[in-house]
This record gives structure tokens, C-alpha cells and sequence, in this order.
């Protein structure tokens, strides 16, 4: 489902003095459907990239980064584009939505964009929203307002709404309390019954070894120290 | 994917005011449903391009093809006059960044949104008003204010009433020209995430040009990025932005606050 | 030379062949504004320089001419243009519709019908129909070549929104053979349906310097909406006078305490009327 052959990404700052910085070089591995890959490494060794780059966000210097057969690396916007859609889902840290909009609609809105239906999309997303914790009464406000373990909570439900056959999570327990973090960890564990790759980096130990069925430490990727 | 025409397809189109360059040798293919944002600095050529684009320019050379309905694949270079005015009253539809100078300021808000179907023909008033009810609520003005004449509405409900006006025909392709520029943030969030709807729900393919990258990051699923004339950056809006490789885009990126 | 020593009709016979080529390029492109060398002529532009100017290389010395001004030979205008061309042309005048063989009018077409053998002069004061809502020439010129008509429904549309009626009542706008739009010149809508006439329709606007025409048997659709068709109204009573039902009327303020009525605007088909016999309701009054 995902496979990494070959791929070097380097950041080349031309505002500050053109210094080069090489974060990946010859990074290769795949990860097959049903499976869970946990990246490791110590912070700044390049995991955060290897996701990035994997979902089309980060630009690759050379090397192959195939999803479902699409070569992320070389597609055309729109092919990534239609593959995120579809295929491919990502749990970020961080949620980003448009002001104004309420939960609901920011966790409905990847089922809309497939396709279904309205009542169909809705009645997920309420859901998921229930089983995170979010209270009803917030459900009809923007998420921009909310604390920082309800905004988690809400991109994480909005992540989960469509069952993407590849899924990358970024630290989908950080900030979250027990019951909410064992909700977590049990709709991952959903989402590979159902069949689906999933690339992830848990801080959290416990998570990583209750989910992830093995470890690639990122290190190995880094490229040999040229200064 | 390959094999879907592109609804647009410029090719290697230049134009010059005399000895200075507006745009030089541009391509690019959007494609139905796509939203691509133009960004750079003033002077960099966004709107030079635009204007080719949308026919208010004639470019010095290169082609510019659109998907019509009816005939397939047409240059809308070369192609006569009444046929690229029909365009731009059906398929095409141009969100300019000052209201007044896509509003018709004397008549009245209904008028301006049933005009574009009174001109391809509309010739029944319930169905023209009801028609403009129904656009006035869907860009949230208020039904009642219909009878009212711009000049009486805010900046904010001016933009939607343009957006209104030029959405009504159910266009292809709309070109806007820095659609949130002079309004107040508020009123631009509301006005973006009306947008935003409105183009996912309608399936509309758009060119967006504009300097503010909030703004692309939220409405375009690509970018192109422009410095005196040239292309100097395109890919998926995410990735030019947290990942730039020209040296421009990363100072365009850099100048900013967090977007 | 005739005895007043003006050349028959004012103009010069240049000039005259000038203006009649714009008539037959008119006649052969209806609705169609025409653009013509206006010269000066002894009256101020707003007193029907144009129609004056047409009906001068349409006259010939056999002519019969009728001039009416808002339906009435007796107005100011109506009679020092009359005697304008009783003086240059030295023709014959009349006040009789059916007599005359060109009738120079003023926002009204006459309440007979008209015959082939007759022809009608407007004076126009603005030609053109998209002016209201573009003001470039380049622009509106553009728009009829391509037919772009839709703006002309803005107005009516404007109209329904604020009065719920299409409350346009003069010049309201024709589309000719289905082709180009036309101000019919300022006469009440009422008239509008007797632009479908018999009769040669020449139309001169001196100082916009148009001319423009609707041949005989042209077609001539007043614009309006499917659910708000094209209503020629005019005041809901009869002729105070003459009796008539059916002809366009003035409103006339008789006293001062609001004492009012109605009288054919056309005077011509008052008085034969009342000649017939015919009587209105204040006949004695007058």
C-alpha cells in the first residue's frame, strides 16, 4: 500500500546564506495493508518529514514514494490531491480549519468530499465526535475557539470519518487524557482490522507497543555528515 | 486521471506593456473542479495574466484554451469576439477585487444578480427574482434587502452580492481578482468560507490571484507562484507553502506571519 | 430657386442626397441607428432639428404636409415648423391626417391609421435605447452588433421590483424584426402597437446625428416579461369632447380647484370626430 524506495529530501535555504541541510538520503520501506508502522528516532532525526513527504506536503529531492501505485513524489496536484480524498488520510498535531465553521461540518466535511450523502456524512460525524467526548453542545461551534485537547480530538474524529485504506497519525494520543487516548487507540486498531496501512509516530511507549506491529528508526535514513 | 481534458490550457502565453514585461511565456493546465492560486508581489504579473485569461487582454502570444460546452477545445485567442463575450457572460465569470466595478451600483440588488440570466435570455420575472432570492440567501444577504441598490450595503455584502451576480448562470470557470482585499478580517473569513462552499458545491474550477497566502492556503488546492513575469514556483498550495524550493517563494513564505 | 429664394426645403441638394442615403440605408437595416452629417439648422437642437432635416430630403413639391406636436397642430412647435416648409418648400399644409402625405410628429403617432402612401418623420431626442445603462458609444455599438439585449431588461425589471407594474409609459423600447433594439422616440406606449404601420417610419435625431427607420409591414415587439406582457394603457375614461373611447388622452387642468378632464391628444381626430357629431360628456363646457 505505501512504499518508500530510495528518497532523500533536503532543505536548501537560499535566504540564509543557500545552506543546505540534507534530512533523508536512501530512505526505503514499505508497509502492507493491515499493517501499523511506528517511526522512531530521537527528536529531529527526520520523522516528522518522512510524513510530511509522504503525504505530498514536504517536496522530495529523489526517490520513489508510492501510495496505492501513485508516485507521490512525481503526481500532479490534482493526483494528490484526489488521492488524499480517497486514499489516504493524515492526523496532524495541529488542526487547521476555516474560521466560522462548526464541528459538525469540519468533521463531516471528508465524507462530503467523497461523495456521500449529507445525512449519511452527519450522523458519522456525530459519532465519532460522541466518542471522543466532544459535549453536544459544542458540536455547532467552531473548533478555533476550543481548548487544545478538544481541538486534538476533533481533527482526530475528522481524520477517522473516512476509513482511508493509508492513514499516517502524527502523535494522535499526545494531550489526550486516558479514557479519550483508549478511544484513540481503539479506532486505530479499527482502522487496521479494516485493512488499513498506517504510518504513525507515538511518543507515548505504551500506544506505540499496543498498536504498531514493528519500529523503522528514521536514523538509519539520515544522510552521511557531509560538513 | 490523464485522459480528463483540462477545462483551461495556457500555453506559453507572454504579454508586454512595450518594454516592460506583465507575464512571460506562462503554461499551465487547470482542470475541472481545480482551484489554483496566483500569488507574488504587486507588479509581479498576476493580474496581467488574469486579464489575458479572462479576455480583457489580448496577450502578445501564446494560446489559451477552454473546454466550451458545445465545441470542445477552443482558443479563446484567436476566436471572434461575440463568442469569447458569450463566454464571459456564461461560462465564465470575473469576481473583481473592487465591488463597483463588478456591480451595477444604480440598479437595484436583484437586478444586478438576474441580469447575467436576463442576458441569456431569462424572460420570466417570478423566475428571475426567485432565482435572485434564492442567490441573495445562498451568499447570506438577507431576501428583504433585494430591491436595494448596493451603494446602500456594506463592503463585505457588496462582495457577496458580486459573487452572486456572477455565480447565478452556473459559470465553469470564475476568475477573482484578490476577492477578500480591502475588507476586515472577520468579513473576509465569512466571505472565504462562503467561497470555499460554493466552489465545492457547485464543483466550479477557479483562478484566484492574490498577495495574501491565508487565503490561498484555504481556497486553492494548487499555487503558482510569480516574480516580475515569470513562473518562478507551482505544486500543491500545502506544499509550496511549508515547502518552498525557490529562493523567492521561501521570502514570499517567510515574510509573513503564520498562515 | 423658388420666389423665397431658399432652395426647396432649406437644405442644399447635396446635403439632401446625404440624408436620403442614410433613409435608404435605414430602410434597408432596420432599427438600425444610421449616422448622418447634422448640419445647423434655424431652430435649437431639441425643436426637431433631426425630423426637420429628414423631412426636408423626403419633401418633394406635390407633398402635403401635416406637422403635430404631442398630437396638436396648434402647438408652438408644430406650427413654426409648418411654416418653416410652407415658407422653404412652399408646399402644401394641412391639419387632416388623411390628407397629407408627410407628417412631421412629436412623441405621438396620429390616431388614424396610416396608409402606404404617407410617411411618418419623428423627432428623436436621444436614439439610443442602451444609453441608460451604458454610456460609451463604442460600447453600445458593440452591444447591438453582437446583440447583446439583456441590460434593456434591467429597466423593466426595476420597474416590477419598485412599482410592481412595468411603469415605463414613453419610448419604451422595441426590438425591430427581431433584430435591432429601438427607442421609439418619446411617444406614450400607448402608440406603440401603430408602430406595426403601412406607412414609411423615418426617425432623425439632429443633434445625437441618427437617423434610423422602421419600413412598412416591419415588425415591432415591445419588450416585456412572459408573467408581465406588454400593456399599451392609457387614462381609464373618454374623450370629454369628442366622446372617444379608444384614443390616447390628456389630462388638462381646467380650473383652479382641481377641476380636470380628458381630451384626445390628437386634435385632428377630436375635431373630426366632433364634426361627425360625436359629443363627450363636458362637449358644452369647452
Amino acid at each position: 500500500m505505501i512504499e518508500v524506495q530510495n528518497l532523500s529530501k533536503t532543505f536548501t535555504l537560499h535566504n540564509q546564506g543557500v545552506a543546505s541541510i540534507g534530512v533523508l538520503d536512501g530512505a526505503a520501506f514499505r508497509v502492507e495493508p493491515g499493517e501499523c508502522v511506528a517511526l522512531t528516532g530521537v527528536s529531529g532525526a527526520g520523522k516528522s518529514t518522512v510524513m510530511r513527504v509522504l503525504y505530498g506536503n514536504y517536496l522530495a529531492a529523489s526517490g520513489r514514494v508510492l501510495i496505492d501505485g501513485l508516485d507521490i513524489a512525481q503526481a500532479e496536484p490534482r493526483e494528490i490531491l484526489a488521492l488524499r480524498r480517497t486514499t489516504l488520510g493524515y492526523v496532524s498535531q495541529f488542526l487547521r480549519v476555516v474560521p466560522r465553521v462548526p464541528t459538525l461540518d469540519v468533521v463531516a466535511e471528508p465524507l462530503l468530499a467523497i461523495g456521500k450523502s449529507e445525512a449519511d456524512a452527519r450522523a458519522r460525524a456525530q459519532d465519532l465526535l460522541a466518542r471522543l467526548r466532544i459535549p453536544e453542545a459544542l458540536w455547532n461551534l467552531s473548533p478555533t475557539t476550543f481548548s487544545g485537547g478538544e481541538q486534538q480530538r476533533v481533527n482526530i474524529a475528522r481524520g477517522f470519518a473516512h476509513t482511508y485504506p493509508a492513514l499516517l497519525l502524527d502523535e494522535p494520543t499526545a494531550s489526550l487524557d486516558a479514557q479519550n487516548r483508549e478511544t484513540v487507540l481503539s479506532l486505530i486498531e479499527e482502522a487496521k482490522a479494516g485493512g488499513a496501512a498506517i504510518v504513525g509516530i507515538f511518543h507515548d511507549v505504551a500506544a506505540r507497543e499496543r498498536v504498531a506491529d514493528r519500529e523503522i528508526d528514521v536514523t538509519a535514513f539520515a544522510p552521511a555528515r557531509a560538513a | 486521471m490523464a485522459d480528463v481534458t483540462p477545462l483551461l490550457d495556457v500555453r506559453n502565453v507572454s504579454k508586454s506593456y512595450g518594454a516592460r514585461v506583465g507575464c512571460r511565456d506562462v503554461s499551465f493546465a487547470l482542470y475541472p473542479g481545480e482551484v489554483m492560486g496566483i500569488v507574488g508581489e504587486s507588479g509581479s504579473g498576476k493580474s496581467t495574466l488574469l486579464n489575458c485569461r479572462a479576455g480583457h487582454l489580448e496577450p502578445d502570444g501564446g494560446e489559451i484554451i477552454f473546454d466550451t460546452r458545445v465545441d470542445g477545445p477552443q482558443d479563446t485567442v484567436t476566436m471572434s469576439e461575440p463568442e469569447r463575450r458569450m463566454l464571459g457572460r456564461t461560462d465564465w465569470a470575473f469576481v473583481h477585487q473592487n465591488p463597483r466595478d463588478g456591480l451595477r451600483m444604480r440598479v437595484s440588488a436583484g437586478a444586478n444578480v438576474g441580469e447575467r440570466l436576463m442576458a441569456v435570455g431569462a424572460r420570466h420575472y417570478g423566475n428571475i427574482r426567485h432565482a435572485a432570492e434564492d442567490w441573495l440567501e445562498r451568499v447570506e444577504i438577507s431576501a428583504e434587502r433585494i430591491d436595494d441598490r448596493p451603494a446602500q450595503f456594506s463592503g463585505g455584502m457588496q462582495q457577496r452580492l458580486q459573487i452572486a451576480r456572477n455565480l447565478v448562470s452556473g459559470p465553469r470557470l470564475v476568475f477573482m481578482d484578490e476577492p477578500t482585499g480591502g475588507l476586515d478580517v472577520s468579513v473576509q473569513a465569512r466571505l472565504l468560507d462562503l467561497l470555499r462552499n460554493l466552489v465545492r458545491t457547485m464543483g466550479l474550477s477557479a483562478i484566484v490571484v492574490t498577495h495574501d497566502l491565508a487565503v490561498v492556503r484555504l481556497l486553492a488546492d494548487r499555487l503558482m507562484v510569480m516574480k516580475d513575469g515569470d513562473v518562478i514556483e507551482t505544486g500543491l498550495t500545502d506544499q509550496v507553502l511549508d515547502d518552498p524550493q525557490a529562493a523567492y517563494t521561501q521570502l514570499l513564505v517567510s515574510s509573513v506571519l503564520q498562515v | 430657386m423658388n420666389e423665397t429664394s431658399y432652395n426647396f426645403a432649406y437644405l442644399d441638394e447635396q446635403t439632401k442626397r446625404m440624408i436620403r442615403r442614410a433613409i435608404l440605408k435605414g430602410l434597408a437595416v432596420p432599427g438600425y441607428q444610421v449616422p448622418f452629417a447634422s448640419r445647423e439648422m434655424p431652430m435649437p437642437y431639441g425643436w426637431g432639428t433631426g425630423g426637420v432635416q429628414v423631412s426636408a430630403a423626403v419633401l418633394t413639391p406635390e407633398d402635403t404636409m401635416k406637422v403635430i406636436d404631442q398630437g396638436a397642430d396648434d402647438t408652438t412647435n408644430a406650427v413654426s415648423i409648418r411654416k418653416f416648409f410652407e415658407k422653404t418648400a412652399t408646399i402644401a399644409v394641412t391639419e387632416h391626417t388623411e390628407e397629407a402625405t408627410v407628417i412631421q410628429t412629436r412623441h405621438r403617432i396620429p390616431e388614424v391609421l396610416l396608409r402606404e402612401d404617407q410617411v411618418l418623420v419623428y423627432q428623436v431626442p436621444i436614439p439610443e435605447p442602451l444609453r441608460f445603462i451604458e454610456p460609451r458609444e463604442t460600447e453600445t455599438r458593440k452591444m447591438h452588433a453582437l446583440e447583446e439585449y439583456g441590460v434593456m431588461h434591467l429597466k423593466l425589471y426595476e420597474n416590477i421590483a419598485h412599482h410592481g407594474a412595468i411603469t415605463t409609459a414613453y419610448a419604451y423600447p422595441v426590438q425591430v424584426e427581431g433584430r435591432y433594439m429601438m427607442d421609439p422616440s418619446p411617444i406614450p406606449k400607448f402608440d406603440n402597437p401603430k408602430l406595426e404601420s403601412a406607412a414609411i417610419q423615418l426617425f432623425g435625431a439632429g443633434r445625437e446625428q441618427r437617423i434610423y427607420a422602421v419600413p412598412p409591414y416591419t415588425q415591432v415587439v415591445s419588450l416585456d416579461f412572459d408573467d408581465y406582457p406588454f400593456d399599451p394603457s392609457k387614462a381609464d375614461c373618454a374623450c370629454d369632447l369628442c366622446g372617444s373611447e379608444t384614443s390616447y388622452l390628456d389630462e388638462v387642468i381646467v380650473d383652479d380647484a382641481g377641476g380636470r378632464m380628458f381630451v384626445c391628444s390628437d386634435t385632428d381626430y377630436c375635431e373630426q370626430r366632433r364634426a361627425a357629431g360625436f359629443t363627450g360628456a363636458k362637449a358644452e363646457a369647452a
